[in-house]
């Protein structure tokens, strides 16, 4: 891998230099990291590191299968295999290692691997094909890999031998290991840790391990993985400088004991270490490649931080992981019925990361990297950064900005905070693909792309660009554009909006879309201008399809107070039309099982009696509910009813994004849950303190208080004004929770523009909800009264008169209800 | 689709129809939703029962087009389908059954298969 990068490297800085590769496997370079996956169906081609042209298009020489054996220093020669002889000014040695086979007595036997190169793979496959028991020797990285391949092949009993009292001695700490082993015991995988392998028992193939002290374990097959050994022979034949235990030794500039020898990779041994990740040795094949050009590289100590995913399981490590009191504080949450395990390591004057430790979550892998390479300063709680911060959401992407431009985010390909962002306002980058292609990050492990998108998105809004929010593929618009240009342009169907601002022909995204915000520019009747086929389910016919094909009925209650005559109405209707009847939580009531033929007939009758539309099918203001108040309750400190009243009917029928409910309670203990609502009114001492933002639904958050102790006519302004703000800016389908929660600077914000009227729009805001509560109609009124729009409340248009067969009521509780779906 | 292969069933007067919208015709047991596709100057027509659950809905849907593929939204819970060919093209495995139109002196007729 470190050879094809240095091939990679130089070649896109020169294309001077003879370039030849001599390998000894028979293919050319592939990802060793991603081995296991061979097993889950990529093949050696998806691995290769490189197109079969590549070598060739580069005026590269690759020798597969022919490997150097011999090397003459004086006379500047190498001699392969087959006997011929090649000259060099400089020779690189990227031979990597091999996996270190220890010295145990059976280990020729039939049935023991390593796990190195796929044709290991090959052969493992194959073997396991026969095996039922399996074991690893080498509780490390690899090895953990080599087991969970195992059990890829379908060996279910695969156990891993461990010589060191806990698993991946080098990256985690005792109580991590326990974590890790505990989840992996979870997949079905068995764990031996302190296990010292004596021999491998069996006639001729491999029947049984048997440990140190004496016990034993029966596997039909044996993976050894534990642990690399430099491939150093050819260099320390020729008598250049090898480690006491192995390793080609090398200064900062990649250079051996010959000056006109390197050595990059797994097989150099710098500052007494072989570096055994991906990353550091890009990073020497950069430095040499640079300084062949000449250029003036240093390579130095690297940052061995992972962070991979092992059978799902996430494990990371950074920094300095094992360092511990009194040289550092450590922070630890262990959760054992989540499965997680964190430790950071900080300095003792709490103003650094040191480094840590994480299993089972990973998720604040890169941030915790970066903070503790850029020796960022600690907040006052820093266990917060494996907490998450709790009470008040955190902005997201508020740690990158903190980040300096020389932050490394892709240690893989070695490119920083600056090199991204500079894609993006130099290179043109938009996109997350433009911005790997461009520079190559992500193109490794991939652990830094949460990163990378976060930088991305920070660095084009930082431009202006927001990251378009285009409706559909019809109309090359926000929503928030799209209204001002229907605005400006005066435009009231939905035919004329695709016409002159859209293209082909619409969709049920944004049909519904464009009639909204029609109905909240203009008001006027939904179903008219050809408008009706472009709205969405239920407002195309004023009500709410249920189940079956019948609609329900719901004429508004204003503030949920209702006089007994009408309630009278309500039931006789209901009675004569068959109807199911249920009290809503909006505190109105619901009439179900109404054919579409019926419904302009009911709501006449509806009409006549004082009623109007509740709106229960629309996307626009539902109820206001109400307590008792001060009008009848002992506690009530205001009259919450009337108010409720005053405000269902000044804001009935406007439409906005989505549906938006409200309520007042008359005092502190709050019967109308107002804290629940869109915006609510709670009654105090000295007037009304005002809610808004909160939702009901599968994700409910209670609203948040604007404003207290104002009087009527201030609450209402501000109310207006926080409804047509919202009407105007928020995405389709958004709930005010939803916006709230995506608004830049939140509550804070929100009371600013609506208070102290920050966007200066006040005044136009108030002006134009004027509009729309002065031209309110009730539109089920209008519908009853105009021919052409009732003639489209029946089922057959080639028999207007017959009401649609395939609805079916059953009868429940002295009640019809509706027939269950078909069974399908 | 000829006339010797066909029965066509008079479904309405054009005026009945909804423009850039569906109704539903009535055919013995049968229900047919018809749609005047004006955008397109085209007329389509399919079952009204959405496979999805077996509503008789989808002459209530929104019409419009995915590229350059007419479709039609079922009210109740948006499986779209080609007008074209039938077919679902919400991903899933059901596809209705479609109908030719045409239109003449001001009728129009759904040609109805006689083996159906």
């Amino acid at each position: 891998m470190v050879g094809y990068k240095f091939c990679e490297k130089l070649r896109s800085k020169t294309s001077s230099f003879n370039l030849i590769v001599f390998g000894e496997e028979p293919r050319r370079a592939y990802d060793r990291v991603h081995l296991s996956e061979y097993f889950n169906g990529k093949t050696a081609d998806d691995l290769s590191l490189s197109t079969e042209n590549w070598y060739q298009e580069q005026n590269i020489t690759l020798f597969l299968n022919n490997p150097v054996v011999k090397i003459d220093r004086e006379q500047q020669k190498v001699y392969t295999g087959n006997g011929l002889d090649y000259a060099y000014d400089i020779l690189v040695f990227a031979t990597g290692s091999g996996a270190f086979v220890p010295n145990i007595p059976g280990i020729e036997k039939e049935g023991v691997f390593v796990y190195r190169t796929l044709e290991d793979l090959d052969l493992i496959s194959e073997y396991a094909k026969k095996a039922k028991t399996a074991s690893v020797i080498g509780g490390g990285l690899l090895g953990l890999e080599a087991a969970k391949a195992l059990i890829d092949l379908g060996i279910d009993k695969t156990s891993i031998i461990e010589f060191a009292p806990r698993l991946m001695p080098r990256q985690i700490d005792a109580a991590g290991s326990d974590m890790l082993k505990s989840k992996l015991t979870d997949l079905g995988l068995q764990i031996h840790l302190n296990k010292n392998t004596a021999n491998i028992e069996g006639e001729g193939k491999i029947t049984a391990l048997k440990f140190s002290d004496d016990t034993s374990l029966e596997a039909d097959m044996l993976v050894i993985s534990a642990g690399i050994k430099p491939r150093d022979e050819l260099a320390k034949a020729c008598g250049i400088e090898v480690g006491a235990r192995g390793g080609i030794v090398v200064d900062e500039k990649m250079q051996t004991s010959d000056p006109a020898i390197f050595a990059i990779g797994e097989c150099a041994l710098f500052d007494g270490m072989i570096y055994g990740l991906v990353a550091p040795g890009y990073e020497m094949a950069e430095v040499l490649a640079t300084n062949l050009c000449a250029g003036n590289k240093s390579f130095s100590s690297f940052d061995m931080s992972t962070k991979l995913k092992l059978i799902g399981i996430d494990v990371a490590s950074f920094g300095d992981n094992f360092i511990t009191e009194p040289d550092c504080r450590t922070i630890i949450f262990e959760n054992k019925h989540k499965g997680t395990y964190k430790r950071i390591n900080i300095s003792n004057d709490g103003q650094h990361l040191l480094g840590g430790i994480l299993i089972g979550d990973a998720s604040a892998y890169n941030m915790l990297l970066q903070t503790a390479i850029n020796k960022i300063a600690l907040p006052d709680d820093p266990e917060e950064l494996i907490l998450g911060a709790r009470g008040g959401s955190e902005p997201a992407g508020a740690g990158i900005t903190s980040l300096p431009d020389s932050a490394l985010i892709c240690s893989c390909e070695g490119v920083s905070k600056g090199d991204i962002c500079a894609s993006v306002t130099d290179g043109g980058c938009e996109n997350i693909d433009d911005v790997k292609k461009c520079t190559k990050a992500g193109t490794g492990c991939g652990g830094c792309m949460p990163m990378v998108k976060d930088l991305l998105n920070y660095t084009l809004k930082a431009q202006g660009k927001y990251i378009k929010n285009v409706i559909c593929e019809h109309f090359n618009y926000s929503r928030q554009e799209l209204y001002d240009l229907i605005h400006i342009h005066e435009l009231k169907s939905y035919d004329e909006v695709l016409t002159a601002l859209g293209e082909n022909d619409g969709c049920e995204i944004c049909k519904p879309l464009v009639s909204s915000i029609l109905a909240s520019l203009w008001n006027e009747m939904i179903l008219k201008k050809g408008n009706d086929v472009a709205q969405d389910s239920n407002d195309r016919f004023l009500a709410n399809i249920q189940k079956g094909g019948s609609y329900s009925v719901v004429p508004r209650v204003p503030g949920g107070e209702i006089t007994p005559e009408k309630l009278i109405v309500i039931g006789e209707v209901a009675k004569k039309y068959g109807l199911y009847t249920k009290i809503t939580g909006g505190q109105r009531i619901d009439l179900f099982g109404a054919h579409l033929n019926d419904l302009p007939v009911i709501w006449e009758e509806l009409i006549a009696a004082g009623f109007e539309s509740g709106h229960a099918y629309g996307k626009g203001l539902r109820t206001v509910k109400s307590c008792v108040g001060s009008t009848w309750c002992r506690f009530g400190l205001h009259d919450s009813v009337s108010f409720a009243i005053r405000i269902e009917e000044r804001y009935r029928g406007i439409r906005a994004p989505h549906k938006f409910k409200s309520a007042v309670s008359g005092c502190i203990r709050e019967c109308a849950e107002a804290q629940s609502k869109d915006f609510g009114i709670i009654a105090t001492e000295k007037g009304w303190n005002l809610y808004v933002c909160g939702n009901g639904g599968s994700k409910p958050q209670h609203a948040l208080l604007l404003a207290t102790d104002l009087d009527s006519e201030t609450c209402i302004k501000y109310i207006d004004r926080f409804l047509m703000f919202y009407i105007r800016t928020a995405d389709p389908l958004t709930r005010t929770a939803t916006w709230l929660n995506k608004m830049e600077g939140g509550i804070d914000y929100l009371r600013n523009v609506v208070i102290n009227d920050s966007l200066g729009m006040a005044k136009q805001w108030e002006h134009e909800i004027e509009k729309l509560i002065s031209s309110y109609k009730c539109e089920w009124k209008e519908a009853v009264e105009n021919p052409a729009i009732r003639k489209r409340f029946s089922h057959f248009v080639n028999a207007p008169e017959e009401k649609d067969p395939s609805i079916e009521f059953v009868e429940m509780r002295g009640q019809k209800r509706t027939a269950e779906w078909k069974i399908v | 689709m000829t006339e010797t292969t066909n029965n066509w069933l008079a479904a309405c007067r054009v005026e009945d129809a909804v423009e850039n919208g569906g109704v539903c015709v009535k055919h013995g047991e049968e229900q047919i939703a018809l749609f005047y596709f004006t955008r397109r100057n085209e007329w389509y027509a399919t079952q009204n029962e959405c496979p999805h659950k077996k509503q008789m809905a989808l002459s209530r849907g929104m019409i419009g087009s995915i590229t350059d593929e007419p479709k039609v939204a079922c009210p109740f819970h948006k499986k779209t389908f080609s007008l074209n060919t039938g077919e679902c093209l919400s991903g899933d495995e059901c596809a209705i059954k479609t109908y030719p139109v045409k239109v003449e002196n001001g009728t129009v007729y759904v040609g109805i298969n006689p083996k159906s």
